[in-house]
C-alpha cells in the first residue's frame, strides 16, 4: 500500500512580526491591527520557491536515499521560471538521478496535495518525492501581506517503510476566484474576505472532507487529527465549529509562528501532526484554494523508525527576527534602493558554461582522487594534492551533503550585495576538501573561526535584465 | 640551480608619474612622462631602445589590450612590444622580461613600462570584472573583493596567534601609520599626509577586521625603467643599479582548495623569497637587506610578508612592528616612500614604482626620506590573493 515514507521541513531563518509590518503601514491600513499577532516566515532575499523547495528536499535524505527517487514533483503558485524547468534545477540540487520524472504542479492553492494524490496513485514508482513550497507577495499593509508567509515541505511516498498509509482521497474542483494573479503580477489579489471564507472556505472544506469520509465509510470522529489550512486565525477556529469537531482533533494553523504558506501550509501541517501522531492515528488533510483535497491517512509502526521526526519544531526554533520593515521590502523587491554603480554591473550568464559545469554549479559535485584519496572541488583533470597529482584518477564526489568548518571568514562592506555586509568565507569539509563560499542566514558577530556550517542551494543573483537567475550553494551555521 | 641573472643587467634610467586621480590626464599622458623622465635619466633616446614590455592589468578601463598602445603613444619605431599582465605583479614581469631579453643578448638597450587608468569606471575600489577563470567565477565563487580576500588572512591570523581584534587592529594600524608617515615626505605619492595610529583603528571597516586605512588607495599611474647589461652599464652613468635577483612564483592553488594551507600565511611569497634569496645568494635575509618596498596592498599583507621574507619570526612580526624595526630610522626601513598605502596602486606600474624607490635610494637620491648607505633593496609585489597568487621579488644593488 503506497504511503509516506519520509518528510522533510524547510522554513527560512528570518522571522517578521507582525507588529512591525503594523507599525510601519498601520498609519495607511489601520484595520490589520486585529492581524497583528505574532510573526511569519520570510524567506532570505537569496531565496525563492525553488532553493526553498531544495531545501526541503535535502532535509528527507535522513530517512530515504536519493539513488531510490525516480520521480519528482514540485507544487507551487510561486516558482520562479515559466519557462525553464523548476523541477529541473530541483533535481540537479538534490543530487538525483537525470533519469528522473519530474512535473510542476501550480496554478492554486491546492497544488501540494494534489502532487501528493498524483504520487500516492502511481504504483509503479519506485520512490516520489513531492516539494511543496510558496512565498506569495502580499502588497505592502495589505491583509495578505499580514497572513502570508514562506516555507517548504518535502514528503516522500513509497510503497516500502510506510510510515502513513493512504486510506482515499476526494478531490474538488471550482473556478473559485478568491485568491488570484495573472501573468505579469508579483502581488496576489483577492475578493471581499467575508465572501471567500462564507462561500468558499465555510462551503469547500467541508464539502471535501464529507466526500472523502462518506467514501471511506468513516465518521469524522473517528479522525485523530483534522488539518485544513486557515483562512485567518478566527476563520480557522470557525470552521472547526462548523465541522463539530472537539479542539483537540483540530491541527494547529501556525499562523501566528509562520503565516500562510499557500500550497505548502496544509502539507507543513500535516508534518506536525505526523510528528505528534502514534501508530493507529488517522489523519486527515485538507487543503483550499479552487476547490478543496482531502486526503485520509492512517500512521503505522514504521513512524517510530524515523531517524528525525522532529524537524518542524527544530525549523520553528532555529530562526532570527527581521526587525526592519524596510529591509523586508527590499528582500522582496518592493523597494528602489540606490545599489551604487557597482552594484549595477551584471556580467552576463554564460548558459552553455552553466550547463557543461552542471556538476559543480548545480549539484555540488567535486571529485575524489583514486589514487590519494582526496576529496577536492570543482573537479580537475589534475589532483589538488601536491604529493600526488595523479591525472585522470577523479570520480564524483557529493559536497552538498557534508558538514564542513569555516577556516576563516570577513564581513566585506566594499563588494555588493542584497543584505551587506558580504559575508563569505573558506570551508574546509569534513573528510577533506576545501572552498570558498558566501555565508548567509548569519551575522558576523555570531562567526567564529572553526564553526561548523552545511551547504545551502541559493539564489546568487538575479539578473533582471536578462531573464537569468544564476544559483549556487553558500554555508550556513550548522542546523542539522 | 641555474645560473640566475645576477649582476648580468643594471637599470641606467627611470622615470615615474605623481600617482593619483588623474581625473584629466589619459593612460598616453602619463605613458609618455614616464618615458620621458626615464631616457632623460638613462641619458638616451628613443631610437636607442631596441625592445619593449608593457605592463597593465585592467585592459577594460581605459589603457587596451595588446602593446599597441604603449608603441603607439611613444611612436616606437616598430620594434618588438610586448603586453604582460600578471595581475598586480605585471609591473615586475615587465623588467623581468626586459632584462631576460637584455642578458640573452638578443637586444641591448630595453624598456620596461607600465601604466593603469582604473578611475573611470564610477565607483570605488577596483573595477568589478572577472578575474580567475573569467566568467566561470560568477557562477562558482563568492563575489569577493580584494579587501575581503585579505581580510580573512587577519581573520585566520588574529586566531591563530591570540590576537584580540582589538591587539591586531593596533599591530596593522603601526604599519600604516609608518607607512603614511614616510608617504608624507614622498613628493610622487598619491596621500601625503601622517595618520596616527588611533584614526587608523577608529577608520570605517571595509572588510571586517580592515577599515579604511588598512587598505591601500585605487590611483593611476605610470612607472619605467631601462635596462641594459651590467658591464655596459657605467658607460651610460656613474651610478646605476645591478640586479641581484628576479623571481616569479606562482601559486598552483594548493593553498585555496587542498586542507594544508594555515591561512595565516602567503605560501608563494615565501617560495619566491627563497629562490631569491638564492639567486642573489642572501643567507642571512634580516642581515643582509637595508631596505624593502614590498606589496602593502592591505596592511595585513605587509605583516606576513615580513614573514614569508624571513625577516621576522612566524607568529613574531608584531614585535618587529612594535620595536620600529622597519621604519624609516630602523633597522630595515619598509615602505620609505610611504609604500601602496601613500601611493596608491595602479596595477601594472606599481612593481616598477617599487623599484624605482629603490633605485633612487641606492642612488642617494631621496632627500629627507634618504636611508643611510643602502646596499641592497628589495621588491615585492603580489598579485591575486593570499591563497591564489604570483608574486615578483626583484634584489637590486649599487655595487656590481
Amino acid at each position: 500500500m503506497a504511503g509516506i515514507t519520509a518528510y522533510g521541513v524547510y522554513l527560512p531563518y528570518y522571522r517578521l512580526k507582525r507588529e512591525t509590518i503594523f507599525k510601519a503601514m498601520g498609519w495607511f491600513t489601520p484595520g490589520i491591527a486585529g492581524h497583528a499577532k505574532g510573526e511569519k516566515a520570510i524567506a532570505n532575499y537569496d531565496e525563492d520557491s525553488v532553493t526553498m523547495a531544495i531545501a526541503a528536499g535535502m532535509d528527507c535524505f535522513t530517512d530515504i536515499s536519493r539513488e531510490k527517487i525516480n520521480t519528482l514533483y514540485l507544487a507551487s503558485t510561486t516558482l520562479p521560471n515559466k519557462e525553464r524547468g523548476n523541477a529541473s534545477i530541483a533535481c540537479g540540487a538534490l543530487n538525483l538521478s537525470p533519469n528522473t520524472r519530474v512535473a510542476e504542479f501550480s496554478g492554486c492553492l491546492k497544488s501540494g496535495t494534489t502532487a501528493l494524490i498524483t504520487a500516492l496513485n502511481e504504483p509503479n514508482s519506485e520512490l516520489t518525492m513531492i516539494s511543496a513550497s510558496d512565498c506569495r507577495l502580499g502588497k505592502a499593509g495589505g491583509t495578505q501581506e499580514q497572513l502570508s508567509g514562506d516555507g517548504a515541505v518535502a514528503i516522500a511516498v513509497g510503497n516500502e517503510g510506510v510510515i502513513a498509509s493512504l486510506i482515499g482521497y476526494y478531490s474538488l474542483s471550482y473556478d473559485f476566484a478568491d485568491y488570484r494573479r495573472m501573468d505579469s503580477d508579483k502581488f496576489t489579489r483577492s475578493w471581499e474576505q467575508r465572501w471567500i471564507r462564507d462561500a468558499g472556505y465555510f462551503k469547500m472544506i467541508p464539502e471535501a472532507i464529507n466526500g472523502l469520509l462518506t467514501k471511506c465509510g468513516i465518521q469524522i470522529n473517528d479522525i485523530t487529527k483534522v488539518i485544513y489550512p486557515p483562512l485567518s486565525i478566527r476563520d480557522h477556529r470557525d470552521l472547526a465549529k462548523r465541522l463539530v469537531l472537539e479542539p483537540d482533533k483540530v491541527q494547529a494553523h501556525l499562523i501566528e509562528s509562520i503565516g500562510s504558506t499557500g500550497s505548502a501550509h496544509p502539507l507543513i501541517m500535516l508534518i506536525a501532526a505526523l510528528e505528534e501522531a502514534q501508530p493507529g492515528d488517522k489523519i486527515l488533510v485538507a487543503s483550499f484554494g479552487s476547490g478543496s483535497d482531502a486526503l485520509l491517512f492512517q500512521v503505522t509502526e514504521d513512524i517510530k523508525k524515523l531517524k528525525n521526526r522532529n524537524k518542524l519544531k527544530r525549523n520553528l526554533d532555529y530562526k532570527g527576527e527581521l526587525e526592519n520593515y524596510i529591509k523586508y521590502l527590499s528582500f522582496k523587491g518592493m523597494l528602489a534602493k540606490e545599489m551604487g554603480i557597482r552594484g549595477e554591473e551584471i556580467t552576463p550568464t554564460s548558459l552553455s558554461l552553466a550547463w557543461r559545469e552542471r556538476n559543480a554549479v548545480l549539484r555540488l559535485v567535486g571529485s575524489k582522487c583514486k589514487a590519494c584519496g582526496t576529496p577536492q572541488y570543482p573537479t580537475e583533470r589534475l589532483c589538488i594534492n601536491p604529493d600526488c597529482g595523479a591525472m585522470d584518477q577523479m570520480e564524483d564526489y557529493s559536497f552538498s551533503d557534508k558538514t564542513g568548518h569555516l577556516f576563516t571568514y570577513t564581513a566585506d562592506h566594499l563588494a555588493y550585495s542584497e543584505d551587506p555586509p558580504a559575508l563569505y568565507g573558506i570551508v574546509d569539509f569534513e573528510g577533506g576538501g576545501r572552498y570558498w563560499f558566501d555565508l548567509t542566514d548569519c551575522r558576523l558577530e555570531s562567526l567564529e573561526v572553526g564553526q561548523p556550517v552545511q551547504m545551502t542551494f541559493r539564489r546568487r543573483y538575479l539578473d533582471e535584465i536578462r531573464s537569468v537567475a544564476g544559483y549556487f550553494w553558500k554555508a550556513m551555521p550548522f542546523k542539522g | 640551480m641555474a645560473e640566475g641573472i645576477k649582476n648580468k643587467v643594471a637599470i641606467i634610467g627611470m622615470g615615474c608619474t605623481k600617482f593619483g586621480e588623474h581625473w584629466d590626464r589619459s593612460a598616453e599622458s602619463l605613458i609618455v612622462e614616464a618615458f620621458e623622465e626615464a631616457i632623460t635619466d638613462a641619458g638616451i633616446e628613443k631610437k636607442d631602445i631596441d625592445a619593449a614590455w608593457h605592463s597593465t592589468c585592467f585592459d577594460e578601463v581605459n589603457v587596451g589590450k595588446s602593446a599597441i598602445p604603449l608603441a603607439a603613444a611613444l611612436k616606437l619605431p616598430y620594434i618588438p612590444v610586448t603586453r604582460v599582465e600578471n595581475f598586480c605583479a605585471s609591473g615586475t614581469e615587465a623588467v623581468r622580461a626586459a632584462s631576460y631579453a637584455v642578458a640573452s643578448g638578443s637586444c641591448d638597450i630595453a624598456l620596461a613600462l607600465g601604466v593603469e587608468k582604473l578611475k573611470d569606471i564610477g565607483y570605488g575600489g577596483l573595477p568589478d570584472f572577472s578575474q580567475l577563470r573569467g566568467i566561470y567565477n560568477r557562477q562558482i565563487f563568492p563575489n569577493v573583493t580584494a579587501p575581503g580576500q585579505f581580510a580573512m588572512l587577519a581573520t585566520r591570523y588574529f586566531n591563530r596567534y591570540g590576537l584580540s581584534p582589538e591587539e591586531g587592529k593596533r599591530t596593522l594600524a603601526k604599519i600604516s601609520a609608518k607607512s603614511h608617515a614616510n608617504g608624507a615626505l614622498t613628493p610622487k605619492a598619491h596621500l601625503r599626509r601622517k595618520v596616527d595610529v588611533e584614526t587608523i583603528m577608529n577608520a570605517p571597516i571595509i572588510a571586517w577586521p580592515l577599515g579604511l586605512f588598512d587598505c591601500c588607495g585605487v590611483t593611476e599611474g605610470a612607472a619605467a625603467a631601462i635596462i641594459v647589461r651590467a658591464d655596459e652599464a657605467k658607460a651610460f652613468r656613474s651610478d646605476p643599479v645591478y640586479v641581484k635577483a628576479l623571481q616569479i612564483a606562482v601559486s598552483p592553488e594548493e593553498e585555496y582548495r587542498y586542507n594544508k594551507w594555515d591561512g595565516t600565511h602567503v605560501e608563494t611569497t615565501y617560495r619566491c623569497g627563497v629562490r631569491a634569496y638564492e639567486e642573489a645568494g642572501i643567507k642571512n635575509p634580516r642581515e643582509e637587506i637595508s631596505m624593502m618596498e614590498v606589496h602593502d596592498c592591505f596592511s595585513i599583507t605587509e605583516l606576513v610578508i615580513y614573514e614569508d621574507l624571513q625577516i621576522s619570526l612566524r607568529g613574531r612580526a608584531k614585535e618587529d612592528v612594535d620595536s620600529g624595526f622597519f621604519e624609516l630610522n630602523g633597522k630595515m626601513p619598509c615602505q620609505s616612500d610611504g609604500g601602496l598605502k601613500s601611493f596608491g596602486h595602479p596595477i601594472g606600474a606599481s612593481g616598477i614604482r617599487m623599484i624605482y624607490e629603490e633605485y633612487k635610494q641606492l642612488q642617494g637620491k631621496c632627500g629627507e626620506r634618504q636611508i643611510k648607505n643602502p646596499r641592497l633593496g628589495l621588491t615585492h609585489n603580489l598579485g591575486g590573493f593570499p591563497a591564489n597568487c604570483v608574486i615578483g621579488i626583484s634584489i637590486w644593488g649599487n655595487e656590481l
